[in-house]
C-alpha cells in the first residue's frame, strides 16, 4: 500500500471487487444459498472448505458489496508473499490478510494478525483446512478457528461450504472450467461451554460438511 | 417479412398477456397463500415475457443475433450438463477445450455455412479425438463413464443446438432471406407444444405417461399438446416456405422430437438425482430445462426442410 495513494488504493480495491464478483457470476453463475443464516452486517468470520484460488472470491461474490469491503481472507504468506506481484495481488488488489505458517515473532503470530484485523470491526474468510485440499475428504481443521473464537466470543462463526471449485479451478491450474457453483451458508458454530478444543473442531468440521449439498459425490 | 414479424410479435404479446391476465385474476380469487402451483405459473410466465424479448432483440439482429444468441445458449447449457455429470481433475483440459474450442468453433461453422464439416466436426471428430486426449492423461478411473458425459454434453448443448441458427444457411427456393422465419417457426411451435402439454396436462391430465421418467408428462396432455401445437403449425404456414397441411406434419414431427427430448432430459436428471438442471430462469429451471424439446427438434426440423425443401 506504501507507494500508492489512498484514493488509488480505494478504487484499485474496489474495481478489482466489482470485477472479480462479475466474473464470479459469469463463470460459475454462483448463487449463495442461507440455509442456516441471513446476510447480516454484523461481524463474522465465515470459515468453508478449501480446493481453490477462486474460493474466496467466490464466497466474497456472494455478499453484499459493503459486507464484501470489510471482509478479508486470510491467505498464507509463503505463497502469495513468495514475489512482489503475489503480494500486489493478495494485498493490494484483494485486500486479503497474509499470515505465515513459520511465524518467528509474537507480532507475526497468526492469531494476533487476525485479531487485530477483528479489532478494526472487519470480517474474516478463513480456511481451517490450512491449505488448498486435492483429496476427497475434508482435512482436519487447525486450531485457529478454535481460538479466534475463544478470544472474541461474539464474533459470529459461519460455517461456508463452497461446491464444485475444485472442479472449475483445480490446485495447479489457471484456466477456470465454467461449472455452476453453489455457497451454503450454515448456522452460526459456537464453542459449547467447557467444550475442549479438539471437540470443537472435529464439530465445526462436521457442520461444514453437513452442508454439502450433494455429499454422494465423489469428484 | 417485416409484415409476417409484426404479425408474429402482435400474437406473442396478445397470448402473453392474456396468460398473465389470467394467471392475475387466478392469484386474485383464489386462497392466500397461494398454491406453490399457481406461484410457478406466474413465475414461468414472467419468465416467458423475458425470454421473448431477448428473442425478438436477436431476432432484429439478424444472422449476428442469432448466432450469438445460440452460442450462449449452448454455453448456458453445457455448464448445466457437465455441472451434473461426472468429471475428474484430469479431465480439465477437455472440459476447457469444450467451452473455449468446440463451442466457438461449431458456431464459426455455422456462420460461414460449412455444411460438411458443420455437420461431423462434432460426431466424428470431437468423438474421436476427446476420449484419445482423456487416455493420453492416462487415468482410467471410470473411463467411459466419463468420455460418455463429454460426448453427450457437447452434442446436447453444442451440436443439436447449433442446428437452429444453421437453419439460417438453407437454401429455400422462393424463401430467400427469410430463413429467420423458419427460426421463428420451429421455437413458436416446439416452446409452445411444451406449453400446451403443460395446459392439457394440468386440465386433463389423469394417466401418467411414464411414472418412472418424469411424473408430470399424461397421455392427455401429450395428445392434446402435439394435436394443438399441429393445429398451430397449420396456422403459422404463412411463414413458412410449407402449405397448411406440410406446416402442421412438420410441427408435428418436431413436437414429437421434443416431448422425446424433455423424456431424455428428465432420465437423465433422475439418474443424477436431481429435479432441474439448473436455476438459470425463475420458474423453469436452468437452460436446458427449457430447452430440452428445442434440442432434439432442432436437428430433426433442420434435415427435413434441407432434404424436401432446398436444392
Amino acid at each position: 500500500m506504501s507507494k500508492l495513494s489512498l484514493r488509488t488504493y480505494t478504487l484499485l480495491q474496489t474495481v478489482t471487487s466489482v470485477g472479480l464478483s462479475a466474473m464470479a457470476w459469469a463463470v460459475t453463475g454462483v448463487r449463495p444459498i442461507w440455509s442456516g443464516t441471513e446476510p447480516s452486517d454484523r461481524q463474522r468470520i465465515y470459515f468453508a472448505n478449501h480446493t481453490s484460488h477462486g474460493d474466496f472470491i467466490l464466497l466474497s461474490a456472494c455478499l453484499s458489496e459493503t459486507e464484501r469491503a470489510k471482509t478479508h481472507a486470510i491467505a498464507a504468506a509463503e505463497y502469495w508473499g513468495k514475489s512482489r506481484l503475489r503480494r500486489f495481488i493478495a494485498q493490494d488488489m484483494l485486500s486479503s490478510v497474509l499470515i505465515s505458517r513459520t511465524w518467528t515473532s509474537e507480532a507475526e503470530h497468526p492469531i494476533s494478525i487476525m485479531l487485530s484485523v477483528l479489532d478494526q470491526g472487519h470480517s474474516l474468510i478463513i480456511f481451517p483446512e490450512g491449505t488448498r485440499n486435492t483429496s476427497d475428504e475434508l482435512l482436519p481443521f487447525r486450531s485457529g478457528l478454535y481460538n479466534l473464537s475463544m478470544a472474541r466470543p461474539d464474533v459470529e462463526l459461519i460455517p461456508c461450504w463452497i461446491e464444485n471449485m475444485s472442479r472449475v479451478l483445480p490446485k495447479g491450474q489457471f484456466l477456470p472450467v465454467p461449472l455452476l457453483c453453489r455457497v451454503v451458508f450454515g448456522a452460526p458454530v459456537v464453542v459449547g461451554p467447557g467444550e475442549e478444543r479438539r471437540a470443537f473442531l472435529q464439530r465445526a468440521r462436521a457442520e461444514l460438511l453437513a452442508l454439502n449439498p450433494r455429499p454422494d459425490r465423489d469428484d | 417479412m417485416r409484415h409476417e414479424i409484426s404479425i408474429l410479435i402482435i400474437g406473442l404479446f396478445v397470448v402473453l398477456s392474456t396468460a398473465s391476465v389470467t394467471a392475475g385474476i387466478l392469484s386474485m380469487r383464489a386462497p392466500k397463500p397461494l398454491s406453490a402451483t399457481l406461484i410457478n405459473l406466474t413465475q414461468r410466465i414472467n419468465a416467458w415475457w423475458v425470454m421473448v424479448a431477448l428473442m425478438t432483440v436477436a431476432f432484429f439482429f439478424g444472422r449476428y443475433g442469432m448466432t450469438i444468441l445460440f452460442a450462449l445458449i449452448s454455453f448456458a447449457a453445457l455448464r448445466e450438463f457437465v455441472t451434473l455429470t461426472h468429471s475428474r481433475r484430469s479431465d480439465h483440459w477437455v472440459l476447457l477445450g469444450m467451452f473455449g474450442i468446440v463451442i466457438p468453433f461449431q458456431y464459426w461453422l455455422v456462420w460461414t455455412a460449412w455444411y460438411g464439416l458443420f455437420v461431423i466436426f462434432i460426431p466424428v471428430y470431437c468423438f474421436l479425438l476427446m476420449p484419445a486426449i482423456t487416455a493420453l492423461h492416462g487415468d482410467t478411473e471410470r473411463f467411459l463413464e466419463r468420455v460418455s458425459a463429454q460426448q453427450w454434453a457437447i452434442m446436447i448443448s453444442v451440436y443439436c443446438v447449433s442446428h437452429v441458427p444453421a437453419l439460417l444457411t438453407l437454401n429455400v427456393p422462393g424463401f430467400e432471406d427469410r430463413n429467420l422465419l423458419l427460426i421463428a417457426f420451429l421455437i413458436i411451435v416446439v416452446q409452445g407444444s411444451d406449453v400446451l402439454q403443460y395446459i392439457f396436462g394440468k386440465l386433463f391430465g389423469k394417466h401418467r405417461f411414464s411414472p418412472n421418467v418424469s411424473p408430470s408428462k399424461t397421455w392427455e396432455g401429450l395428445i392434446g399438446g402435439l394435436v394443438a401445437s399441429s393445429l398451430l403449425g397449420a396456422l403459422l404456414a404463412f411463414i413458412t416456405p410449407f402449405s397448411p397441411l406440410q406446416a402442421s406434419a412438420v410441427a408435428f414431427v418436431a413436437c414429437t422430437m421434443g416431448f422425446l427430448g424433455g423424456l431424455v432430459a428428465s432420465a437423465i436428471k433422475r439418474d443424477q438425482g436431481v429435479k432441474d438442471w439448473g436455476h438459470l430462469i425463475e420458474g423453469h429451471g436452468g437452460m436446458l430445462d427449457r430447452t430440452d424439446s428445442l434440442v432434439f427438434a432442432a436437428p430433426i426440423f433442420f434435415h427435413i426442410v434441407r432434404y424436401f425443401w432446398t436444392v
